[in-house]
């Protein structure tokens, strides 16, 4: 069957999408942090950011609970912490900034969709904690780059994507 | 400074970028398409690199539950004490993947102007009034047949400043998840009918004009509740490769 389009997800996805801990995966485990820029080198104030990966086992068939609803009111509460859920969601800020709290994927990276106003199609990218992974082999080595989070310290990683310009993030497609 | 550009101007660049994809099958939109401004300094000039493996972890992706969504969810007319002012509408489909297979249990989330074209945000400065009944967000799982439903008032068009006397027609955001991260899709649904269809660079960023029908739903008198709401049925196909190793047991 024919697919359906997508489309942009536009500016006032704010008051519908993100939720309370989006970024908050687990504690006791890495940090990664960047910022989203736009082919000018201006921070984009206006992305959304999912993650989805592997749990530190490998393991990839998730949890329920992200969402984690109050039964009383219908609020989201999120993770109750219990559960390792594999996803996040985490708007960038109005410096473009973005900040994600989670464990480290046993299989070595964590898969990323971007989504942004002016941004038409989402585009995926994958954050690399190792630049020997195999994948990385296949890429010329100043694009390699764009995919490895840089340690900054102790468990906390920094990781930019540029959508467009000369530093512009290898973005994936599945077919 | 460039003077503004005008819904001419609009028209006549929609309508190079239309000839020069004309014949071409186009099943998504083009993330290149200068006529909606936002999207020049916002989309990647390389091209995109293939991933053709299958342990890749894209084609898994998250789950959600019956803790993440309440009842009350997709009904977007009963979040406050009264009722939101616009005419009902229940929107009903089916998530699909490309082989027509039913999604089943994940996650559809939609977010919406009011009647009057207002959404609840501060950056929304758009002089139509805001609705103390309604927030224009729902949620829901889709059943084991794929199905989503959703009860909500009809969404106004509004304008813009993409160039002078920009509206978006009338629409409703989508966000589904498939069984896979690779068929993830946040897309925009619109009203059959809409003047608005040919100015809109958004929807006319999809070039090939059978991709566009598919983002604009039907009218479907079966679906309207008599005494109640008009009907809108818009089946949703999910682009990307399926998680085809958990197709048992969901
Ligand atoms: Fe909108």
């Amino acid at each position: 069957m024919k697919p359906t389009p997508s489309q942009t997800i536009g500016p006032f996805y704010g008051y519908a999408l993100p939720f309370p801990g989006g970024g908050d995966l687990a504690t006791g485990g890495i940090t990664v942090h960047g910022y989203v820029y736009d082919g000018a080198g201006e921070p984009v104030p206006d992305a959304l950011l999912e993650f989805w990966q592997a749990d530190p086992s490998g393991d990839l068939s998730g949890k329920p609970g992200t969402l984690r609803r109050d039964p009383v009111n219908g609020a989201v509460i999120g993770r109750h912490g219990l559960d390792f859920t594999g996803f996040g969601r985490v708007p960038t800020e109005a410096d473009g900034r973005y900040g994600l709290r989670t464990l480290m994927p046993g299989n070595g990276y964590i898969s990323v969709c971007v989504f942004a106003r002016g941004l038409l199609h989402h585009l995926f990218t994958r954050v690399y904690f190792d630049r020997g992974a195999a994948f990385l082999d296949t890429l010329p080595p100043e694009r390699r780059e764009t995919l490895v989070a840089r340690p900054e310290r102790e468990g906390v990683y920094r990781f930019d994507i540029h959508l467009q310009g000369e530093k512009e993030t290898v973005f994936l497609d599945f077919g | 400074m460039t003077p503004p550009l005008s819904q001419a101007d609009i028209d006549r660049e929609i309508a190079e970028l239309h000839q020069a994809h004309d014949g071409e099958e186009a099943n998504q939109p083009l993330r290149d398409f200068a006529p909606y401004r936002s999207s020049v300094l916002r989309h990647p000039k390389l091209p995109l690199l293939a991933v053709k493996d299958p342990e890749a972890a894209e084609l898994s992706g998250p789950v959600f539950g019956v803790t993440d969504v309440t009842a009350l969810d997709n009904d977007l007319t009963k979040q406050h004490p009264g009722e939101p002012l616009g005419e009902r509408i229940t929107v009903q489909g089916r998530v699909l993947d490309r082989d027509g297979r039913p999604v089943r249990g994940q996650l559809v989330e939609v977010w919406q102007a009011n009647a009057a074209g207002r959404y609840p945000h501060q950056r929304d400065d758009h002089p139509a009034p805001l609705d103390p009944n309604f927030s224009g967000v729902g949620r829901c799982l889709t059943d084991d047949e794929g199905r989503y439903s959703f009860t909500t008032i009809k969404p106004g068009p509004y304008p813009w400043r993409n160039h002078v006397n920009a509206w978006r027609p009338a629409h409703i955001h989508f966000s589904v998840f498939g069984t896979a991260f690779t068929q993830r899709l946040v897309t925009q649904m619109y009203f059959p009918g809409d003047p608005l269809f040919p100015f809109d660079p958004v929807l006319q960023s999809v070039t090939d004009e059978r991709a566009r029908q598919r983002l604009v739903c039907a009218y479907d008198h079966e679906l309207s509740v008599p005494e109640f709401s008009l009907g809108y049925r818009w089946d949703i196909v999910l682009d990307g490769p399926a998680a085809t190793w958990m197709e048992e047991g969901r």
